[in-house]
């Protein structure tokens, strides 16, 4: 079933059967495997390395990077055991055009202090997406030439894909309402 | 959820203090800049992009002009902010959100069913592709395959989808370019396609007709007249482009050696479909990540070998040749059998057992107010729409609404390409350059 592929169940018997009991490793990181994908979990500290072997292995290019709020829902699912969560996961999908696969990494960057190295000096094509993360989740990406607002206006106050931003706030300007300005 | 407003609450939302979204002026950055925009992508030290960097020029010899968000060939609502020196093109800034309308956060509303209606609008030149990422997004997370026949039915439409989209990029080409003829030429015959896609779904555009689970209805009476008809009326139609442009010595003067930019440069970026290939890189995920049944259909992968506006223009036109050939295999190959999955959880019951059955009755009412839940987890899912791969993210919680959608628009990622393929060029080329990118701003702002 889906729910034991999703919940690890699923992570114990790897398709092609070569490793039965010690979990999958690649760049010394734990594989899990999600509906077949290969995700990786580095930490925010191990980012950057785990980058640059990836990008020597033939990852050329960084197709997607995005964040997801996990505010209301803390208890994930696909995270190998113990793997301390946190409220922000930035997620960046790698593909390797030669080999033709894909790997995901999903890294755990917490509230207190929300940046991640950024992925633009090995990836240039990260820098739209780095700023739409920024824009919408608020995690900052150190070392990125331009974090500034990509698609809010440069004035926009808070960022509107946190699940604690209030999408209701912004008052409606027709019947009669007041301008305001 | 068990969290509580206040909960919710205590996290700072506060204004951020980023700066204007604004290009620097070329005294202060020009070198740091220069690294940025062909070092990065070059992976060259810091010498070598002075090295070819052209010389310096003050910034009283400069002027920063805006180009858009209205202006006619910006294809929308697309802001440029150019630096130039004369008519040449120093540095150029795309700005871009004008037409941002929040859909990834309108989409955690709206239930999986719901879900495509929403995803249709990001696109709107090529509707049925973001429909197809999103809808196999969902049944990668629900684990389930949909039947043959719906397999090719989404075949069927979006190539057809990507020949009414490859039409419009052929109208809009030329009319940024003064063609007009071809502009009304590709205006007509996208028409035609539209009108078969509207036979089918009942819309022109914005069909929401590839949902998770299948297709929306089965092909009408008649749909393979409909396809005959305009396979036949097609590639004359074509060859009187061909003949209209390819080797019309004007229109080559404005596409030759215009906008060059490497592969290398291009996998840096991120780029892909047609602005890849036309580097000569060879990468189609029809045929080297196959999804739907791609693998089981013959087809060309077009590349070209300058890199040049002129590539993308003739492999466009050459992709539309392959979709004939795609298309014309549905046609043989269409499998008898149900246009979607008979899965009680996902698919509504059919309308004539509801004047019947109470319970089907019930069963309908509930999947189209509560709709059904997807289990725990997140999936991520590409296909190549007509400007590359569109991939669709979504994590799930477990309900009936995603948690989190995401959507990497094509067109947003490549037009990161175009201070590189503007870089030195003339205003005019920049409008050629623009075009031969072909972006969609709703998909690029969502």
């Amino acid at each position: 079933m889906a729910d034991d592929a999703a919940t690890g169940a699923g992570e114990v018997e790897p398709q092609d059967g070569r490793e039965a009991a010690a979990p999958e490793q690649l760049h010394g990181h734990e594989v899990t495997r999600s509906h077949d994908q290969v995700v990786l979990h580095p930490a925010r500290e191990q980012y950057p390395d785990l980058l640059k072997a990836l990008h020597d292995d033939g990852f050329h290019t960084v197709v997607d990077l995005t964040c997801v709020d996990y505010l209301s829902h803390p208890g994930r699912a696909g995270l190998p055991a113990g793997l301390h969560t946190e409220r922000f996961e930035v997620v960046v999908n790698l593909i390797n055009h030669r080999r033709r696969e894909r790997v995901r990494l999903r890294i755990q960057v917490p509230e207190s202090d929300p940046q991640l190295p950024s992925a633009f000096e090995l990836y240039p094509g990260t820098e739209a997406m780095e700023r739409e993360a920024y824009d919408m989740f608020g995690v900052a990406f150190a070392g990125h030439p331009d974090l500034t607002r990509i698609l809010m206006p440069e004035d926009w106050i808070g960022h509107p894909l946190r699940k604690d931003y209030d999408p209701g706030r912004i008052p409606v300007q027709f019947k009669g309402a007041p301008a305001n300005r | 959820m068990t969290t509580t407003h206040d909960e919710l609450s205590a996290a700072p939302v506060e204004r951020t203090s980023e700066g204007a979204q604004e290009l620097t002026s070329a005294d202060v950055v020009a070198a740091a800049e220069g690294l940025r925009e062909r070092g990065a992508v070059l992976r060259l030290s810091e010498a070598d992009a002075a090295a070819i960097e052209p010389d310096q020029v003050a910034a009283d010899e400069t002027m920063i002009i805006n180009m858009g968000p209205s202006h006619p060939s910006t294809h929308g609502v697309l802001r440029l902010m150019l630096e130039l020196q004369g008519e040449m093109v120093l540095r150029c800034k795309p700005i871009i959100g004008y037409l941002h309308t929040g859909m990834e956060r309108t989409g955690e509303e709206l239930t999986y069913l719901q879900g495509p209606t929403n995803v249709t609008r990001m696109d709107y030149a090529a509707p049925l592709f973001t429909e197809l990422a999103f809808s196999l997004t969902v049944e990668r997370l629900l684990d389930i395959e949909v039947p043959e026949r719906a397999v090719w039915i989404r075949m069927l439409m979006t190539e057809m989808n990507r020949i009414s989209s490859h039409l419009l990029f052929m109208a809009t080409n030329g009319m940024d370019l003064g063609a007009v003829s071809m502009m009304l030429y590709g205006w007509r015959e996208r028409e035609e396609t539209l009108r078969f896609l509207q036979e089918v779904t009942g819309l022109r555009m914005n069909h929401n007709y590839i949902r998770p689970g299948g297709v929306a209805a089965d092909l009408p009476d008649g749909w393979r007249d409909g396809v005959l008809r305009l396979l036949d009326m097609l590639p004359p139609r074509l060859q009187e482009y061909d003949t209209l442009l390819t080797q019309q010595p004007i229109w080559r003067e404005r596409l030759q050696g215009i906008g060059v930019i490497t592969a290398e440069e291009c996998l840096a970026l991120g780029v892909t479909g047609p602005i890849l290939r036309s580097t000569g890189y060879s990468w189609d995920l029809r045929r080297d990540m196959p999804y739907l049944a791609f693998d089981q259909v013959d087809f060309d992968v077009v590349v070209g070998s300058y890199g040049d506006c002129f590539d993308r223009y003739a492999i466009r036109l050459a992709e539309m040749h392959e979709s004939m050939k795609i298309i014309r295999q549905c046609l043989e190959n269409m499998p008898k059998g149900d246009y979607r999955i008979q899965d009680k959880k996902v698919t509504p019951p059919p309308r004539a057992r509801i004047d019947e059955s109470m319970e089907a009755l019930i069963h309908h009412f509930k999947i189209f107010t509560e709709g059904f839940k997807v289990p725990e987890g997140e999936a991520y899912v590409a296909v190549e729409s007509p400007r590359g791969e569109l991939g669709c993210y979504i994590v799930s919680d477990g309900t009936s609404t995603p948690y989190r959608m995401h959507v990497r628009a094509p067109s947003f990622v490549n037009l990161q390409s175009l201070p590189h393929l503007m870089h030195g060029g003339l205003v005019a080329d920049g409008v050629a350059i623009i075009s031969s990118v072909d972006p969609i701003l709703g998909e690029v702002d969502r």
